[in-house]
């Protein structure tokens, strides 16, 4: 086979591009959570450098004193914590934590198991037995217990929560890909490609994978929920990162401080956070949900 | 001396081994925190989880496949469309602040419950029923398992909604409105009983993340159950309990899971367990 040449792969990928504009066509949610998303990414880059003070910086009045759980006003928007910190720039800072976990962690998550579930689909025997043996042991531990002991044994950071994040929630991808791929193995066409004397990874990675990429890309969109939600757990918990900020820790320290009654400048804008962040990509699957499930358009 | 005594002088596959036969014991070593057997530490706690889990998820499945059935019949309207965006909003709230809002407006500015623990403190029980049947311990658990159920009700609802429309296109519906019955008759006397093994299928899936969810609520609300003990074990860095806390979990979500499997082999009479 001659060597792909660089104005061919352009024209893939601009004709990927362009079948990915048309799985957002007319889709207003969708295209709503696309705009949000963007807008947190934008926030993950610019905002800590953009926002009046730091999110641990200690603001120091006229009189030279700390003051405390004020509420929201001009000079800080959103108020001020228990310690004498920016709410608003805590909140703004804590988008790139959100970001960084949950984008890096759902973009892993669907490339392990859409990988596991592509092999172990088209390949079948033995390989498939054990990897859905080893996915029948991961659906059995309950993922926040795992994240804590796992939190404990790999100490702190957010490095450290991705991998927890990755090594527990492949399954659900594992298992819906492998089906997907079972179907598709059957069709003429790819019978066509094994009697024109294609290789097995080809057929795998040429043929079938473009065809399970809706489900992939949905998985992403559902995953970077999961992973956003995961991460607040554990640092609500405790276990986060003492050296950045995030949403989940803002509210633990909120719980830690017992001013969860009082200070509700403090608390809502990182919960509103999640959720918007969360709601938007789950927004962004459902236009790929339309696309895997081509019945439910009709509804 | 100390190393004799716990037995780490053996090879590793001895320790393995003889934690394995405590484990069948059920002899959990000693809390490194409070020097008491940790089987006594947490043999009260389990009843505590499972009360407050085991009440949640029986509403949220109940209520998910009521209100998904209702979804279903009033397909397309506002109802629909309102209905699930409010549960899904609900869903990708984080569960612990939700729980917080909820102790904020209920348990502080209104008073009508208690603001966290399990019973009010000071009062004397005499035994399990009268422990866990009484209206102090209801009242106690309304606010946690209220929580828990608006957060995993989405599931069950969008599953059985799911399930009731593709069972609407079958013949057997046709008939039935053929023969003149109501929308609503329809729904819940014959599509819904056809759609609920799907809902079976994720109950075991949900049962995993609720337990996720428990460790959270007992934080919030100070519910003295398993989920907090392993937090507190792994803060304090108390090994065994770790472990039995761990271990306990992991059993609740594999029992579930295997009850699961189970109903549905009952319900669904072509599929044989095993």
């Amino acid at each position: 086979m001659a060597k792909k040449k660089f104005s061919e792969r352009a024209v893939v990928l601009r004709h990927f591009l362009h079948e990915q504009r048309e799985v957002f066509r007319g889709e207003k949610l969708s295209i709503a959570g696309l705009i949000i998303v963007g807008i947190f990414m934008v926030l993950a880059i610019v905002g800590p450098h953009i926002v009046p003070y730091g999110p641990y910086e200690a603001i120091v009045d006229e009189w030279g004193l700390v003051p405390d759980n004020k509420a929201p006003s001009t000079k800080h928007w959103f108020g001020l914590t228990r310690f004498g910190y920016d709410v608003f720039s805590q909140t703004i800072a804590s988008s790139r934590t959100a970001v960084i976990v949950g984008l890096i962690s759902a973009v892993m998550v669907v490339f392990v198991g859409a990988n596991l579930g592509l092999l172990s689909g088209y390949f079948g025997g033995w390989l498939d037995e054990f990897i859905m043996r080893i996915t029948d042991i991961a659906y059995g531990i309950p993922f926040l217990p795992m994240a804590i002991v796992l939190m404990t044994l790999l100490g702190r950071g957010i490095s450290n929560v991705i991998i927890v994040v990755v090594a527990l929630f492949w399954r659900t991808t594992t298992r819906v890909i492998r089906a997907q791929v079972l179907t598709i193995k059957e069709r003429p066409f790819i019978q066509a490609a094994r009697v024109a004397g294609a290789s097995d990874l080809r057929i795998i990675y040429r043929h079938i994978a473009p065809n399970v990429l809706p489900m992939a890309f949905l998985y992403v969109a559902l995953a970077v929920g999961w992973a956003v939600i995961a991460e607040a757990s554990i640092s609500f918990l405790g276990f986060g990162d003492p050296d950045s900020i995030s949403w989940g820790q803002m509210i633990h320290y909120v719980f830690a401080a017992q001013m969860f009654r009082q200070a509700w400048w403090w608390f809502l804008p990182p919960g509103l956070c999640i959720v918007l962040l969360v709601m938007s990509a789950f927004w962004i699957g459902l236009a790929y949900e339309k696309v895997v499930n081509p019945r439910l358009k009709i509804e | 001396m100390m190393m004799k005594q716990f037995g780490l002088d053996q090879p590793k596959l001895t320790q393995y081994l003889i934690y394995m036969r405590n484990l069948f014991t059920g002899e959990f070593g000693i809390s490194i925190r409070t020097n008491q057997k940790v089987i006594e530490m947490l043999s009260g706690k389990l009843w505590n989880t499972l009360f407050m889990m085991g009440s949640a998820m029986f509403l949220a499945l109940i209520l998910g496949v009521i209100v998904g059935t209702v979804l279903a019949w009033k397909r397309g309207s506002g109802i629909d469309t309102g209905g699930i965006a409010v549960f899904l909003a609900l869903r990708s709230a984080p569960e612990f602040w939700l729980g917080m809002i909820l102790l904020v407006i209920f348990g502080y500015s209104l008073q009508w419950f208690p603001i966290g623990l399990m019973l009010t403190p000071g009062t004397h029980y005499t035994g399990f029923f009268d422990k866990y049947f009484s209206w102090d311990f209801i009242h106690h658990l309304v606010l946690p398992v209220f929580t828990m159920t608006i957060f995993y009700l989405a599931t069950p609802m969008l599953v059985t909604r799911n399930s009731i429309l593709d069972i609407l296109h079958e013949d057997f519906i046709e008939m039935a409105h053929a023969k003149g019955l109501s929308d609503g008759r329809i729904m819940f006397r014959y599509a819904l009983r056809n759609a609920l093994l799907p809902v079976v299928t994720i109950a075991p899936l949900m049962l995993g993340f609720a337990i996720g969810g428990q460790v959270l609520l007992e934080k919030v609300f100070s519910w003295p159950g398993m989920g907090r003990e392993l937090v507190e074990a792994v803060n304090s860095m108390d090994y065994p309990v770790v472990q039995a806390a761990f271990l306990f979990l992991g059993a609740i979500v594999i029992i579930g899971n295997f009850l699961a499997d189970v109903l549905y082999s009952y319900l669904d009479p072509r599929v044989k367990v095993g």
